[in-house]
């Protein structure tokens, strides 16, 4: 514990959109179910029961966080998982297409593409406009799913998700509304979104859950295909023997994100804003890519005019400053963002893109040093500083 | 000293890690990723990048991924399909080393402070009277000289091939005793983007306009056809339409015209060869080669001929030493030394 407490504070650690540290919380919630009750939760045995209890007590926590009904809760492996059961199960139940928007995730993405679906362009602010969305889903007949995401994972752009699902209701009545919630977990009530959607998904590693471990919540009476068979577990709606400690973290995790939520999104937007003014007033090709008091309190998201992210990249390494820029491809290279495309962004600003995440574990000074680092990194690479 | 090392996940660059680590350098592995699409060939694929990764764990150093592949599709693939619309014949390996390898990689490492660059290829920097210059590497067999001899005396200064000095069985032996997965591993065969499923006809057919060409002999007379002139290469004697009789070679492609011409194997042989894009990385001593019977190489691993230069503007005319086989227009020769050590320069042939 305080040998990992000193190894994030010797790092400055402002990736919490790509991974959030575990919550301490969470870490010893999980600790018992390792090697003392490891028992399957789908046997009939004492300690089987035991599990059992265990994991539909954490399904109230979790129901409780979002305020939705347990048992419209499904544990999964992840975001992916959720996603990809939210697209595909609900294209291969009724035949229908899928359409999403362009800067959604590619879990998201990669399905509807998968699927011969429809992408609807984003405004330059890279939400999705309601009635562009109407418009789209009046010119079509059996829309399967309609997925949007509530927070864009690279910008930290929000949605207006009740408009958009009102264009939903009115266009596509029989459609399942999914949004992806991955990166609205820390930021937004999940009270605030679970009225407008039928099916919601999230990854716990991006609220201080474990890694490897996903929430999808469907609403009763609404139905996907599931995507993976086998022994029943979660209702038939999820197969595979459940991760019990995973379970146990990831409710833990949620529950503590709730709890601490309206605080933390005060402390941390004033910390981003701190952020946006440092790196955008002292480095002159530096913009923030979304308006001033847009997106959720987490992320600050600049684009170096003209200078390499892959360059910014290592430089920050090098001075303990972790972030990120666009999303990796397999070989771990950094590809041209397609968030910032679809939102029209010029290609010499898309190619200095830097994404900046905050969380728990984010304080002042690293603010302070992450500005200090970048000013001197865009310098060493050419840019005018002050 | 800082190093920034170029791994391709290939065993020569591997190696490179370890001796650059027993030298005591401060190594940083990269692995460029240069073409964007799909093959089962050379470098760039994942697995690749895997090795790379692995290889920089066991060595001990870090690895990262840089993304080339705009650059690479500009100043490779690019070029490379237009020179066949041309009807000359590319050396994208060369190309690449030039714009890539070097340009793009020492630009890199000057930016992030690096000390030098590095690379697994079998070549040599020597001090030729307080000079630097390229020099082929110790295993004549496996040299790489060829393709890289367009660094300069700058270039040269900022760059290391900590194999170059060896055999290619020591850089085995050394990847075997640091128990590399890469020990093992094939050289990389032919060009890096094209698969060898698809191959170059398949890789260039989406890219360019295939024309039908008809092959005529000396006299003029239609003797065959070929589906696509572009694909058609100076000295061919397979897939022209001929049916049997003697052997006759491609002597000639003219493309606009859709034409190729065919003839005797001695039609081939010339006296003189224009080059022109030069590299000519040691500035001002072009007398030095002026005065001298010097070794041109064709080709990577070519055979060597002698000749000598002469400048005219900027293009350069080698009157070889005795009749040569044609080198097709596109191709890069070398200047060596007379001892076919040293590189002295090299450009592409244009006639």
């Amino acid at each position: 514990m305080a040998e990992s407490t000193a190894t994030l504070r010797e790092y400055v650690y402002l990736d919490h959109a790509a991974t959030s540290p575990l919550r301490a919380e969470a870490r010893s919630a999980m600790e018992p179910y390792g090697d003392v009750l490891y028992a399957n939760p789908s046997g009939s045995h004492r300690f089987a029961r035991e599990a059992r209890r265990v994991i539909d007590e954490a399904r109230d926590v979790v129901a409780a966080s979002i305020g939705c009904k347990p048992g419209e809760v499904i544990f999964t492996s992840g975001g992916t998982e959720g996603a990809n059961t939210a697209v595909l199960g609900a294209t291969r139940r009724t035949g229908g297409i899928a359409v999403c928007g362009s800067t959604e995730h590619h879990a998201v993405l990669h399905c509807v593409e998968h699927v011969g679906g429809t992408v609807v362009p984003v405004t330059a602010a890279g939400s999705i406009d309601p009635d562009v969305m109407r418009a789209h889903l009046a010119d079509m007949n059996n829309v399967a799913v309609v997925s949007v995401m509530a927070v864009n994972n690279e910008t930290g752009a929000i949605s207006d998700l009740e408009h958009i699902s009102h264009a939903v209701r009115r266009q596509a009545a029989d459609a399942i509304f999914h949004t992806d919630a991955v990166q609205a977990a820390c930021w937004i009530d999940l009270h605030q979104l679970w009225p407008f959607v039928d099916v919601l998904t999230l990854s716990a590693h991006k609220f201080g859950g474990p890694k490897g471990m996903g929430i999808m919540v469907i609403r009763e009476g609404k139905h996907v295909e599931p995507l993976i068979l086998g022994g029943g577990q979660e209702r038939d709606r999820r197969s595979g023997t459940h991760n019990v400690a995973g379970i146990v973290g990831t409710s833990v995790a949620l529950d503590v994100t709730q709890s601490q939520r309206a605080k933390e999104v005060v402390r941390l937007g004033a910390l981003r804003d701190q952020l946006l003014a440092g790196l955008t007033s002292r480095i002159s090709c530096a913009t923030a890519t979304l308006a001033h008091g847009a997106g959720t309190a987490g992320t600050a998201h600049v684009c170096l005019e003209n200078l390499e992210s892959e360059s910014l990249l290592y430089l920050l390494d090098e001075a303990n400053v972790c972030v990120s820029a666009a999303s990796a491809c397999a070989s771990g290279a950094m590809e041209p963002s397609h968030v910032l495309e679809a939102m029209g962004i010029s290609r010499g600003r898309i190619k200095g893109s830097l994404r900046f995440s905050l969380g728990h574990t984010t304080t002042e000074s690293d603010i302070a040093v992450a500005i200090e680092a970048t000013v001197a990194a865009a310098a060493r690479l050419g840019a005018t500083v002050s | 000293m800082k190093v920034l090392l170029a791994m391709s996940g290939g065993v020569d660059s591997s190696a490179a890690a370890l001796v650059l680590r027993e030298q005591g350098h401060d190594v940083v592995g990269v692995t460029m990723r240069l073409w964007g699409g799909e093959s089962d060939t050379g470098c760039c694929s994942v697995s690749d990048v895997d090795d790379a990764r692995r290889v920089a764990q066991q060595v001990g150093i870090d690895h990262l991924v840089f993304n080339f592949s705009e650059e690479f599709n500009e100043h490779v693939v690019e070029p490379y399909v237009a020179s066949h619309v041309q009807g000359t014949t590319p050396n994208p390996c060369i190309e690449c080393n030039r714009h890539l390898k070097f340009d793009k990689l020492i630009e890199r490492g000057r930016a992030l402070g690096f000390e030098a660059v590095a690379t697994g290829h079998h070549a040599r920097v020597v001090d030729v009277d307080g000079v630097l210059r390229l020099a082929r590497g110790a295993d004549a067999a496996k040299d790489q000289s060829y393709v890289v001899h367009m660094l300069s005396a700058e270039d040269l200064a900022y760059t290391l091939f900590p194999v170059g000095h060896m055999q290619k069985s020591e850089v085995r032996e050394l990847a075997t005793s640091g128990g590399l997965r890469t020990a093992a591993k094939p050289d990389s065969q032919d060009v890096c983007f094209i698969g060898s499923t698809i191959g170059r006809a398949g890789f260039l057919e989406p890219r360019l306009t295939f024309n039908a060409a008809t092959v005529v002999d000396g006299t003029g007379e239609q003797v065959g056809e070929v589906p696509a002139v572009e694909l058609v290469t100076l000295g061919q004697r397979r897939g022209l339409g001929l049916g049997g009789g003697d052997k006759r070679y491609v002597v000639a492609v003219d493309v606009p015209a859709r034409r190729v011409v065919v003839g005797d194997e001695s039609e081939l042989f010339i006296s003189h060869t224009t080059v022109r894009t030069l590299s000519w990385p040691y500035g001002t001593d072009i007398q030095f080669v002026l005065d001298q019977e010097i070794l041109v190489q064709g080709s990577a691993h070519g055979e060597r001929h002698a000749g000598r230069v002469s400048i005219d503007g900027d293009t350069l005319v080698i009157a070889w030493s005795r009749p040569t086989r044609r080198i097709s227009p596109g191709q890069t020769v070398v200047f060596y030394d007379a001892t076919d050590t040293v590189v002295l320069g090299g450009g592409i042939v244009s006639e």
